[in-house]
């Protein structure tokens, strides 16, 4: 990885408009040194994987704290697979059921952050996967 | 408050206090830190004195309660003479579900509903649009058309209960579908009582269910106003709200700030259509947090009070004594609760809870523990409604009025906070306004610092959360989780459909093309969209009308 940033999409699928948390992962990868896009909000799953190809990144992140995860991290991740893309790493984050992680994780998504995460840790995953 | 000789004497012996006493036991136990700070991050003093207070003024600064400028509260006996209205936010799944919870919540001792509606709803979309696939009824109830609006309050009596809504982009609507309901129930609107949120500069500050440009927003809230002024004198036409900006990630000073911003906004924009200050301010309401530093929280509110009563005045002339006053809900602090060890959540609502009674609120929602995890249970629910029922009749708090005035700490956060605050309101006024200050991302800038640094602190453990970076124990998986019902989307849809075909859609046509004529002119739109959704016209067809006119808000994104 030398010499080169790992790019990291930080998304928000959905209509929910907590950021909070989006954004500070956003900030904390950036000052570890990585290039982040921020979305904004009301993404679609289309808008997000779009960009992710246009921005060519490393990693997807996606944030949804309405419940809407169980609908929309599934399409991002089929649309990601009519692309064949199967370069991108995808992690979820927000209020998300524990007992929905394992079917998340089963269609693809590399882990699932929920609330109390420490930002370091998600900065290792990230380091660690990215190679 | 005291006299010269006095606090002269005063600072005196707190010298001595300092140099003999204090510097004795530093040296023997040192402090636990270096620096003490409050929840926002100001630095505390070990010892508040009179000193601290040396230019405060009692009748100025404090006066007595029901007087301005309001610190102690703006009712003279306070909760001597009623308790706060205990309302706890809810909605999910369909209108025949929530309506069962409310029912639930009235029996079991609820004073006032509060209704929350699903993302959709409150942008505007109707269950079977695109946009609202996973959503539909998951953060509240699904609103798709008028029929919804009267299960939702079916059985409910609309004349003895009061309302409040959180809506903003869409709060004409959901407002003239109340009235309707109520109407079917034989009560005039000037009987009704409640809130809508209706706050749109919050949405684009922090909360992001916004859906037209400010202008034409500005424009739907003023006309709420107006409509309210003659047709609604007990309806509270907007609930300014500081809560959201505070779970953004805000400090109390930034949520006070930006708060009351937020309110000299809506101030002008109605003077400017014409509306004289002392008929609309007096329905103007508030919102705020309660976070976890309870003496900061209570300043807060007292602070708040005191400094909009001056905005009222001095800045915008209001004579009437209800202009001045600044009623508030408070909702305890979303974000303080951990998804670790929920349990403990009840100890931090109840801190929370406390805090925003010492601080006179008019109304309260508390927490349920189990919502970092999930939309709350029904025992969870209970337990967070009983927590305010053991402040209101065990606690004691209540039996006297502003019980923490005259504390020598109390008393220096709020002129502390009020002071930062209206700075920051000063700088927002060199920049041209809240519109401005959020276009050119200030506002938004400013919280996402606080928020940053307080995770920083967190991981860094600066801060502590019990639970979550101390203290932590190995957990089993939570057990009985709120799980809305999955089918909830599809029966919205269907339920839909059959709408459409049963309505006279002649009428629905003729309504929604009368509503596009008038949003080209300046005319008060309340009639139109009234006339709509008693034709059964839908929530996302009456918006999509107006997003033709008025366009959508991009936001501008800065990290």
């Amino acid at each position: 990885m030398e010499g080169k940033k790992i790019r990291v999409l930080i998304a928000k699928p959905g209509l929910d408009g907590h950021d909070r948390g989006a954004k500070v992962v956003a900030r904390a990868l950036r000052d570890a040194g990585m290039e982040v896009i921020y979305t904004g909000l009301r993404q679609t799953p289309e808008q997000i994987v779009e960009t992710a190809i246009q921005e060519d990144v490393d990693v997807i992140g996606l944030s949804i704290l309405s419940g809407a995860h169980t609908h929309l991290f599934p399409k991002v991740m089929e649309l990601l697979k009519e692309n064949d893309i199967k370069d991108i790493i995808v992690m979820g984050g927000g209020v998300i059921p524990e007992e929905d992680i394992p079917e998340l994780k089963k269609i693809g998504i590399a882990e699932i952050f929920t609330p109390g995460i420490d930002t370091r840790d998600i900065i290792k995953f990230i380091k660690q996967k990215v190679k | 408050m005291f006299d010269k000789e006095e606090m002269k004497k005063i600072k005196q012996s707190k010298k001595e206090w300092e140099n003999n006493v204090v510097q004795k036991t530093l040296e023997r136990f040192p402090e636990r830190k270096d620096k003490f700070v409050t929840g926002s991050g100001k630095e505390v003093e070990r010892l508040y004195t009179p000193v601290n207070l040396e230019e405060s003024d009692h009748n100025k600064d404090l006066n007595f309660p029901g007087q301005y400028p309001y610190t102690r509260g703006v009712q003279p006996t306070m909760y001597r003479g009623r308790f706060w209205t205990m309302r706890q936010y809810a909605g999910f799944g369909t209108a025949e579900e929530s309506n069962k919870r409310y029912k639930y919540l009235l029996d079991q001792g609820q004073t006032g509903l509060s209704v929350a509606f699903d993302l959709p709803t409150q942008i505007g979309y109707d269950s079977d649009n695109d946009m609202s696939l996973g959503e539909v009824g998951k953060v509240g109830v699904a609103i798709d058309s008028l029929k919804d609006m009267e299960m939702l309050f079916n059985g409910i009596p609309l004349d003895k209960v009061s309302t409040s809504m959180t809506i903003n982009a869409p709060a004409p609507v959901l407002l003239a579908m109340y009235i309707a309901v109520a109407e079917k129930q034989g009560v005039a609107p000037g009987k009704l009582k409640g809130t809508i949120q209706n706050d749109i500069l919050k949405e684009y500050i922090a909360r992001g269910t916004y859906i037209f440009p400010p202008i034409p927003s500005m424009r739907l809230i003023t006309n709420i106003f107006e409509f309210c002024f003659k047709e609604m004198p007990l309806w509270n036409t907007i609930s300014i709200s500081g809560y959201h900006i505070r779970e953004a990630g805000s400090t109390a000073v930034q949520e006070v700030a930006f708060t009351l911003a937020d309110g000299i906004a809506y101030v002008d924009a109605a003077i400017k259509i014409g509306l004289k200050v002392d008929d609309f301010a007096p329905r103007l309401s508030f919102f705020f947090n309660a976070h976890n530093d309870l003496l900061e929280e209570v300043a807060k509110f007292r602070a708040a009070r005191r400094l909009w009563a001056k905005i009222m005045k001095e800045r915008f002339k209001a004579k009437n004594k209800k202009s001045l006053m600044l009623r508030f809900h408070t909702q305890t602090a979303g974000c303080t609760l951990t998804a670790q060890q929920a349990d403990n959540n009840i100890a931090r609502v109840t801190i929370q809870a406390l805090a925003a009674v010492l601080g006179g609120t008019q109304s309260l929602h508390t927490n349920s523990r189990d919502e970092a995890l999930a939309l709350p249970a029904e025992d969870s629910v209970r337990i967070a409604l009983r927590t305010q029922q053991v402040l209101a009749y065990e606690s004691g708090v209540t039996e006297t009025v502003d019980p923490l005035a005259g504390s020598y700490y109390v008393e220096t956060l709020t002129n502390e906070i009020e002071k930062k605050a209206l700075e920051y309101i000063e700088k927002i006024d060199k920049l041209g306004g809240v519109t401005q200050a959020i276009e050119k991302g200030f506002i938004q800038q400013e919280i996402q610092n606080s928020a940053y640094q307080y995770q920083k602190d967190i991981e860094e453990s600066k801060r502590i959360v019990v639970g979550v970076n101390k203290f932590k124990i190995k957990e089993g998986s939570p057990k009985g989780l709120l799980k809305v019902n999955p089918k909830v989307g599809r029966r919205q849809v269907e339920e839909l459909k059959k709408l459409k075909e049963q309505r006279d859609n002649y009428k629905v046509k003729e309504n929604l093309k009368l509503l596009e004529k008038a949003a080209k002119t300046n005319a008060n739109l309340m009639p139109l969209i009234l006339d709509c959704v008693k034709s059964y016209a839908t929530l996302g067809e009456v918006c999509d009308v107006l997003r033709s006119i008025f366009g959508e808000y991009k936001e501008s994104v800065k990290l």
